[in-house]
C-alpha cells in the first residue's frame, strides 16, 4: 500500500485539528488575561489563578469531585473488568443478552435519562442525596466504559498462555493474577483513567443525584457559567485540562515503555 | 489447589483439572458474572422500571412530589388497588401540550442534522488519518482522542467566548473586514450545530478511522488503472467499505445528541426546544417528577431502535474480533 498523503488529505487533517484545538487554546490564553472581559486582551496576568485558589466554594467542590472520581473510578474498574471477563470468557449463561445490553446501553444513553432514573431509585430506596449517591451513580455509568476498554484487550488475548500456566499446575486464580492480569493491565489502567475523567467531567448525572453538601466542580462551573463568562472559570478549566492532559500523556508513555519492554522480553524468550 | 499440590509433590500435573480446580473455576465464573450483573440490574434496569412506574403516578405537592402508585407493603392487594388507580394522565398531558411534541421533533431534527454535519467534517479527517504514514498514525489518533478526555462542559464553554456577538470570531471577522455587522450565532441553531459537531467529532472519527484503516487501497488503484475516475471510485469502493464505521459513528453521535442538555442550554439559549432541556426544566424548575418521568419514557422509546442497532453493531464487532 502506498501511504502518501494528497494535498486534500493534509488540508483536511490540519483544518480538522485546528477545529478541535483552537477553542481550547483560546480558552487557555484568556485565562491569563488581565482584563475582566474574557474576549478582550488586557495584558498577561495570573491573578485569576490566585482568585481561584482563594475561592473557598470552588476549592470545596474540587475536593468533593476528586474524592468522588477516585472512589467511583476504582470501584468501576473492578466491576467493569469483571463484566469484561464475563462477556469474553463466558459465552453461554442465562441472561447473557440482557447482560451485554446493560453493559453497552449506558454508553449511549442520554445522561438526563440515566440521571433521572438513578435519582428516582435513590429516593425510593430512601437514600439521602449526597456524596454516596453521586458516587454510586458514577460507578454505574463509568463501569460500562471500563468494561468496553478491557474487553477490547481481552478479545485479542492469547488464551494459550493461560492454558500453559494451568498445565504447569497454576490454579485458575493464580493464573489470573500472574498471567492474565499483567497482560491486560494497560487496558485496566486506561479504563480507570477513563472512568476517573468521566466522573470528573460529569455535570448532568451529578446534578440529578447530588444533594446539598456534595456540589461537584462541574456543577459549580455550570452555575457560574450561567451567570456569565469570567476569566476565573477559564483558569479553573485550564487547570483541569492541564491535569487531565498530563495524566493521559504520562499513561501513554508508560504504556509505550511497557510495550517495548514486553517485546524485548518476548524476543529474549524466543532466543532462549 | 490440588494441581499445585500435585506438581509440588513431583507428580505430573495433567491437563485434566482436578475436581477442586473445577469447582474453584466454576465459583470464580459465577462471581465474575454475578457481581456486575446484579449491580447493573439494581442501578441500571430497576431505575427504568421505577421511572416507568412514576410516570404513571400523579403529581403531588410533597417530598417526593408524587403519589406512590404501588406500595410494596400492601402486597398483592396493593397491586390490584394500584392497577385501578394507574393514570395515563401524564402521557395525555404530553399529547395535549404541543410543547412536548415540538421538543421531540426538534430534538430529532437537530440531532439528525448535526450527525450528518459531523459525518461531513469527520470523514475527511478520518480518511486523511488512515492514509497517513504508519509512524504518524498513533500520534494523530492520540490527538483525536485527547480532546475527548477534557471536560465536555469546558469544551462547550470555550465556544461561548468565541461565538458571542462581541466574541472572538466576530472580532476577527470584523477586523479583517469580511463583515461589518457582528454575526448573531450565539443562541441560534447554528450554535447548537457547532457545539454538537465539535463535542462529538471524536466519536465519529474513531469508528470511521478504524474502518478506513483496514481497507485495502490497492482496490482503488486497480479501479483507477481500469479507468475509474477518483470520485466514482470513492462512491463505489471506499464509501461502501467504510459503511460499518459510518453506521457506528452516526449512532454514537445521534443517540446522545437527541437527549443532549448542556449544549442546547449553554449555546442555544432560552428559545431552543430540545427534549433533554425540557426534561431538565420539568424536573428542576417545575419539580414535576411524574411528567419528567413520562418525558424520559417517551425519549427512551424513541431511542430504542437506534440503541438496539448500536448493540447489534457492537456484538458483531465483538464476534469478528474473536
Amino acid at each position: 500500500m502506498n501511504a502518501s498523503l494528497s494535498r486534500f488529505n493534509i488540508v483536511s487533517i490540519v483544518l480538522g485539528f485546528a477545529f478541535l484545538y483552537l477553542p481550547i487554546v483560546l480558552l487557555i490564553i484568556f485565562s491569563f488575561n488581565e482584563s475582566r472581559l474574557v474576549t478582550v486582551w488586557g495584558g498577561f496576568s495570573t491573578k485569576w489563578y490566585v482568585a481561584m485558589f482563594q475561592n473557598q466554594g470552588l476549592m470545596d467542590a474540587a475536593w468533593v469531585t476528586a474524592r468522588v472520581a477516585f472512589i467511583s473510578a476504582t470501584v468501576a474498574t473492578v466491576l467493569g473488568t469483571m463484566a469484561a471477563l464475563a462477556l469474553t470468557r463466558y459465552t453461554r449463561f442465562r441472561g447473557r443478552i440482557l447482560f451485554s445490553g446493560m453493559v453497552f446501553a449506558p454508553l449511549v444513553m442520554p445522561e438526563v435519562i440515566t440521571g433521572l432514573s438513578l435519582l428516582l431509585l435513590f429516593v425510593s430506596m430512601g437514600l439521602d442525596r449526597g456524596f454516596l449517591t453521586v458516587t454510586l451513580a458514577h460507578i454505574t455509568f463509568t463501569m460500562c466504559f471500563v468494561a468496553v476498554v478491557v474487553q477490547s484487550r481481552l478479545i485479542t488475548f492469547d488464551r494459550s498462555l493461560e492454558e500453559a500456566a494451568m498445565d504447569l499446575g497454576a490454579t485458575p486464580v493464580k493464573t489470573f493474577f500472574q498471567v492474565t492480569l499483567p497482560v491486560i493491565l494497560p487496558a485496566i489502567i486506561s479504563g480507570w483513567m477513563l472512568a476517573f475523567t468521566l466522573s470528573l467531567d460529569d455535570l448532568v448525572i451529578a446534578s440529578f443525584t447530588s444533594g446539598p453538601g456534595a456540589t461537584t466542580l462541574p456543577m459549580k462551573i455550570y452555575s457560574q457559567v450561567r451567570l456569565g463568562v469570567t476569566p476565573e472559570i477559564n483558569a479553573v478549566c485550564t487547570l483541569l485540562i492541564a491535569v487531565v492532559t498530563v495524566g493521559v500523556i504520562a499513561a501513554a508513555v508508560v504504556n509505550k515503555r511497557r510495550e517495548v519492554q514486553r517485546q524485548r522480553d518476548e524476543q529474549a524468550a524466543q532466543r532462549g | 489447589m490440588s494441581n499445585a499440590a500435585l506438581s509440588q509433590a513431583g507428580l505430573p500435573a495433567g491437563t485434566d483439572a482436578g475436581p477442586g480446580t473445577k469447582l474453584l473455576r466454576a465459583v470464580a465464573g459465577r462471581v465474575v458474572i454475578a457481581v456486575p450483573y446484579l449491580w447493573l440490574l439494581l442501578f441500571f434496569l430497576i431505575p427504568f422500571v421505577i421511572v416507568f412506574k412514576i410516570s404513571l403516578s400523579q403529581t403531588a405537592i410533597a417530598m417526593p412530589p408524587y403519589v406512590p402508585v404501588f406500595d410494596l407493603s400492601e402486597g398483592i392487594f396493593g397491586l390490584f388497588a394500584s392497577l385501578r388507580e394507574l393514570s395515563f394522565e401524564n402521557y395525555l398531558w404530553l399529547t395535549e401540550d404541543a410543547l412536548y411534541f415540538n421538543a421531540y421533533l426538534s430534538s430529532v431534527m437537530i440531532a439528525g442534522a448535526s450527525t450528518f454535519l459531523t459525518l461531513l467534517v469527520g470523514y475527511p479527517i478520518a480518511y486523511g488519518m488512515a492514509r497517513a504514514p504508519a509512524t504518524l498514525r498513533p500520534i494523530l489518533l492520540m490527538l483525536v482522542i485527547l480532546p475527548f478526555w477534557t471536560s465536555f462542559l469546558i469544551r462547550v464553554y470555550a465556544w461561548i467566548g468565541i461565538l458571542k456577538p462581541e466574541g472572538l470570531l466576530n472580532q476577527f471577522l470584523l477586523a479583517i473586514g469580511v463583515i461589518d455587522q457582528p454575526l448573531i450565532i450565539m443562541n441560534t441553531h447554528t450554535a447548537i450545530f457547532i457545539g454538537i459537531v465539535y463535542s462529538y467529532l471524536p466519536f465519529m472519527v474513531l469508528p470511521l478511522y478504524s474502518a478506513l484503516e483496514k481497507m485495502d487501497y490497492s482496490l482503488i488503484e486497480a479501479a483507477q488503472d481500469l479507468g475509474c475516475p477518483p470520485t466514482s471510485a470513492f462512491w463505489k469502493i471506499t464509501f461502501p467499505l467504510s459503511l460499518p464505521g459510518v453506521v457506528a459513528g452516526c449512532l454514537l453521535v445521534f443517540i446522545p445528541a437527541v437527549g443532549e442538555f448542556v449544549i442546547p442550554d449553554l449555546l442555544g439559549g432560552s428559545q431552543t426546544l430540545m427534549i433533554g432541556k425540557t426534561l431538565w426544566n420539568e424536573f428542576f424548575a417545575n419539580r414535576d417528577w411524574p411528567v419528567s418521568s413520562a418525558v424520559a419514557v417517551i425519549l427512551l422509546l424513541l431511542l430504542v431502535v437506534p440503541i438496539v442497532l448500536f448493540q447489534n453493531a457492537q456484538a458483531r464487532a465483538q464476534e469478528q474480533g474473536r
